[in-house]
């Protein structure tokens, strides 16, 4: 390993360590409910999205169909709770184990199919899982399930009282998916998936095993975007099929990776942060009324960055990086 | 069970199946000429299906009358996104992919916000056609009239697109075009030129679909998604890019969600398409009628 990449490695975890001890300490002084919440949604998106980039970023497997990771984590973990009273935390594990064997099994047949037809598949699958919870009337079919309130603590993962306990979460979900990735990008497993997007060939003929190597990374994906799942509904102590497993979700882990830099270390993060609070605002300064100017902004903003900086926003930011993340 | 009602929900399925290749003909086309998805598929079916109604609620055009309105102000539209953005999208050097999806599919979301400001999310249909609510029965099956007559536009609008890709000059220049981009625009043929007459075409096929389809299905602002879905799933399973494939996927598609209304719940009817699409890449990876 050369210096200069060594270097910048150093400074990434210094400079994540140093991002991650002042977003601690914000909402000790930012009080507003509305902005804490902002907050919490920010980091969870900005984790989702990272986990998202490990197998669509660096892998190059792009993936619109992981709101099933992300429902099968959140269900996994509501129905054990509510029918039988097992704590989240072994919900928010078990969720994470199956999506994590679900994300395998899928990629088995999954993983033969280019471009297009990878991504349809990824969509249709996802689809396929949502219309099954919507009909299965065990797990609360197209009613969702309420989780009800059982106390205020770490043990239960409850605070009805306040939103740091939820931001305090979030943040380390968002520092250990950064830093999975981080540690990842210089394992083998990373170089093999730079390899694998770049000229799946051409690794293959150098001995990488490219099949292990998507497997891996969909894995690591869809065990942490389940974690994600599982948080996001005892945050918000209600779901249903459609608002933990539609293909929007899909679409929102995708989207900070896609502005903020795709398959980069800091993408994911810097988008979300450009782009939640700026979904949220255009919602309740402009979605209240109920006629979509909430959604002209959003999807032109979409079309011009998307358009302006195909490599993401994180070119703004470095200027070696760039080179040392491909 | 009986045979006949075997037969009945198969004979509507085929008339759907028609009607699905025709919305997917169009992505087809555009996916054949420069490898381009269209995110915003869904979308331009929902925009013809309003501009069918309100010719209709406005000036009293029978939405048969509006098809070839409705799909010359397709053509237009399509011609226009293609100069506007998508023009710009296949330019980008980085993430290639991941811009075309994503500019499409921030296209789609700016559609859907701007027809909940200007229609309301009201839902809205055409109360009274020539052709809404009737039926014939043919040897004792009874088949919707505007379904039928949907199929019928379908199949002169596959013909007519097989014609003019094959006998017309514009035609050899989009096969031309989408054999070898760089080397046409060195025998003089503008390459944006075809690109734009393409998305107009494929947007014209598309609004053809949502003027029928206006005389028999609710329009709102989020109507296209559900049919966007069926569109891709309607392509890879012909084979992306092949016109003859999106035909056939039609067909498949419209046949499998008849059985599948037959044997399941009505609400997991599209679980049967999902399935049939993920079982025919899985065998052939490039879909029915793709190239190997």
């Amino acid at each position: 390993m050369d210096t200069a990449f060594a270097e910048r490695r150093r400074r990434d975890l210094v400079v994540a360590c140093v991002l991650a001890a002042i977003a601690a300490v914000v909402p000790l002084f930012v009080k507003d409910v509305y902005v804490q919440n902002m907050m919490v949604l920010t980091l969870m998106w900005g984790a989702l999205s990272q986990s998202w980039n490990i197998l669509s970023g660096y892998c190059g497997q792009i993936s619109l169909g992981h709101a099933l990771y992300f429902g099968l984590g959140a269900y996994t973990t509501a129905l054990l709770f509510t029918k039988f009273g097992v704590l989240p935390w072994f919900g928010m594990l078990g969720g994470g184990v199956i999506s994590a064997l679900i994300a395998m099994a899928l990629g088995y047949p999954c993983f033969r199919l280019r471009g297009h037809y990878f991504v349809i598949a990824t969509i249709v699958i996802a689809e396929i899982g949502l219309l099954l919870f919507h009909n299965w009337d065990w797990a609360g079919a197209a009613m969702g399930i309420e989780i009800p309130v059982r106390g205020d603590s770490w043990l239960k993962f409850q605070f009805p009282r306040s939103k740091l306990p939820y931001f305090y979460f979030a943040l380390a979900l968002a520092c250990v998916a950064w830093f999975v990735t981080w540690w990842l990008e210089n394992s083998k497993w990373g170089f093999w998936w730079r390899a694998v997007k770049d000229n799946p060939e051409a690794a293959e003929s150098l001995g990488v095993v490219v099949f292990n190597s998507k497997m891996g990374a969909a894995a690591v994906s869809a065990f942490l975007v389940a974690v994600g799942g599982s948080f996001y509904a005892q945050f918000v102590s209600y779901i249903d099929p459609e608002s933990i497993m539609g293909f929007q979700l899909s679409l929102l882990m995708a989207l900070p990776a896609v502005l903020g830099g795709i398959g980069t270390l800091w993408g994911p993060m810097l988008g979300a942060v450009i782009l939640i609070p700026l979904t949220e605002l255009t919602r309740s300064y402009m979605g209240g009324s109920g006629r979509g100017v909430d959604l002209i902004v959003y999807g032109g903003l979409i079309i011009a960055i998307s358009l302006a900086r195909p490599q993401g926003l994180i070119g703004l930011f470095s200027f070696k990086r760039k080179e040392a993340a491909r | 069970m009986t045979a006949e009602t075997i037969i009945q929900s198969l004979a509507s399925g085929l008339l759907m199946g028609l009607l699905y290749g025709l919305i997917a003909v169009g992505l087809a086309l555009i996916f054949g000429l420069m490898d381009v998805v269209n995110f915003a598929h869904g979308e331009f079916l929902m925009i013809a299906m309003y501009a069918t109604f309100f010719l209709f609620a406005f000036f009293a055009i029978d939405p048969l009358l509006s098809v070839p309105l409705v799909a010359a102000a397709l053509f237009v539209f399509g011609a226009v996104v293609y100069l506007l953005i998508v023009r710009f999208a296949v330019r980008a050097k980085a993430n290639a992919g991941m811009v075309q999806i994503f500019s499409t599919f921030g296209l789609a979301i700016v559609m859907r916000g701007l027809a909940q400001y200007f229609f309301t999310p009201d839902y809205r249909s055409v109360t009274h056609s020539w052709l809404g609510g009737k039926t014939v029965s043919v040897a004792g099956i009874f088949l919707p009239v505007p379904q039928l007559v949907g199929a019928l536009v379908a199949i002169t609008a596959f013909g007519a697109l097989y014609l003019f890709i094959n006998r017309t000059d514009f035609g050899r220049a989009l096969e031309a075009t989408r054999e070898d981009a760089g080397a046409v625009a060195l025998v003089g043929i503008d390459k944006n030129k075809v690109f734009a007459l393409g998305w107009g075409l494929g947007a014209a096929l598309v609004g053809l679909s949502g003027a029928i389809m206006a005389i028999f299905f609710y329009i709102y602002p989020d109507v296209g998604a559900s049919f966007a879905l069926i569109a891709y799933v309607t392509v890879a399973l012909g084979g992306f890019g092949s016109v003859f494939g999106a035909f056939a996927g039609g067909i498949i598609v419209g046949l499998v969600e008849a059985t599948t209304a037959l044997l399941l719940p009505p609400s997991l009817k599209a679980v049967g398409i999902y399935a049939v699409y993920l079982l025919v890449v899985f065998i052939r990876p490039r879909g029915l009628f793709g190239s190997m």
